[in-house]
């Protein structure tokens, strides 16, 4: 099957254009959205993962037999809450560095740290 | 047609990425970062996993592009333009690609039945779930009675991200609180007319669908992460179109950090009565004589703990975020 695998390949895509991103931007806000494209991708390998042919939803009903495998979407489920939380804690810290160095800019922040 | 949805939407999404990444205007960058959440919600509808496509098109599209707004709005719209080439980068990043890639190889065919993921404990949930637990949505039975130590665990993940934003964000005195309250409503008519009146009649329904979802989750899709962040997202709304000293005084603070923390005792409470009553650490079936009526008890409280402290969590997120002052050296970087 010629998409047998191309799921895993976009993840593996959207995987590195997130690395790509918090490693080569200096800008704080675009990094945590690096981030945050990184850990989206590992929700989109689980959820595929979970996914089977002809499956149908996790939610039992009287004549459905096939179901896609749950314990993936919960898994993702929690850890999208979660994921929300932690990146708001990282906007939080990006606002407090703004206050005290007037930059949000890796390059800016560090040349500060070095004068002093 | 199942595989072309698949294909166009994660090609979709490698467009809305590649162009994030070019992108230096940080305002254009947050709404594509919402259109990725969104199309990733769709995707995951195509995959067959609704309860986290509710959570990822409320948070994802919702919550999350509107923090990073708040943030962007004080911390200046542009990107600086990087001085050092990045070719390193691009080097680490193409060879660790290429590496997962041919990792992939090894992977069992996508939507195949017999790959490994499918099998140990997954058969018993689908099988044995409903008459352990006794409700239909497998989700819900996994999340809240299966792995309720490990949901438990999450939700407190989300109550300390909640202090340490209130530990980062709230020490500094807040702008003048004695905004005239009559003043905002003279005006409401005049600024934003049609928003302020289609989100009057919009937040009472927000509010009654997102009790619907929490206390529903157990027959269809829905839950306490979900409910919590869309009653989150109504009393948002609020705050926005009517300002955050009219939303202070129908909100009070100081009662939603105890809400936050009553969420999270709630749930330690059901383990511990679980314990009191000769079970293990959230054994619900020891809650009530009969087993499966136990597990609807501690399904229910645990889902309602939940969406309490995520409720609250979302609210002092978003007031801590939009109530902090601009400090004067923070405007050096407008217009950078």
């Amino acid at each position: 099957m010629l998409f047998g695998l191309y799921n895993y390949w976009i993840v593996v895509a959207l995987m590195m254009l997130g690395f790509y991103i918090i490693i080569a931007h200096s800008n704080l806000i675009k990094k945590l959205v690096g981030l945050s494209i990184f850990q989206t991708s590992v929700f989109i390998f689980y959820i595929s993962v979970a996914k089977i042919e002809g499956g149908s939803a996790p939610i039992l009903e009287a004549d459905t037999t096939l179901y896609s495998n749950p314990l993936p979407h919960v898994l993702i489920l929690t850890a999208i809450v979660v994921g929300i939380a932690t990146t708001a804690l990282g906007l939080a810290l990006t606002m407090r560095i703004n206050e005290a160095y007037g930059s949000i800019e890796e390059e800016t922040i560090q040349q500060q740290d070095k004068q002093l | 047609m199942e595989a072309i949805v698949d294909v166009v939407l994660l090609s979709f999404l490698v467009a809305v990425v590649i162009a994030i990444v070019w992108m230096k205007d940080l305002f254009a960058v947050a709404m594509l970062a919402g259109i990725y959440g969104l199309l990733t919600a769709s995707f995951f509808v195509a995959m067959d996993a609704v309860d986290v496509a509710f959570t990822e098109a409320s948070v994802g599209a919702g919550i999350s592009t509107l923090l990073m707004l708040v943030v962007i709005a004080k911390t200046g719209r542009f990107e600086r333009p990087t001085r050092h080439k990045p070719l390193l980068a691009l080097l680490v990043v193409v060879v660790t690609g290429s590496l997962l890639i041919y990792g992939t190889f090894d992977m069992p065919y996508f939507g195949s039945a017999e790959a490994p993921a499918q099998s140990h404990v997954t058969p018993r949930y689908i099988d044995d779930s409903f008459e352990e637990v006794g409700i239909p949505n497998i989700v819900t039975s996994v999340l809240a009675s299966y792995r309720a130590f490990d949901t438990f665990g999450e939700v407190v993940v989300i109550f300390t991200a909640g202090i340490g934003i209130l530990g980062l964000l709230s020490g500094v005195a807040r702008r003048e609180e004695e905004v005239d309250i009559d003043a905002i409503n003279e005006t409401m008519h005049e600024d934003h007319m049609v928003l302020r009146i289609v989100a009057k009649i919009l937040i009472p329904f927000i509010l009654v669908f997102a009790l619907y979802v929490q206390f529903h989750g157990d027959y269809g899709p829905g839950g306490g992460f979900q409910a919590g962040v869309i009653f989150a997202a109504a009393i948002i709304l609020y705050s926005m179109l009517f300002g955050l000293d009219t939303a202070r005084q129908v909100i009070n603070q100081a009662w939603v950090r105890m809400i936050a923390a009553i969420g999270v005792l709630l749930y330690g409470s059901v383990g511990m009565v679980s314990f009191l009553n000769g079970g293990n650490f959230l054994d619900y079936n020891v809650l009530m004589e009969d087993p499966i009526a136990g597990q609807h008890l501690g399904i229910i409280l645990i889902e309602f703990g939940v969406g309490l402290t995520v409720t609250a969590v979302m609210i002092i997120i978003f007031f801590n975020f939009a109530g902090r002052q601009v400090t004067p050296k923070a405007d050096n970087n407008k217009g950078v």
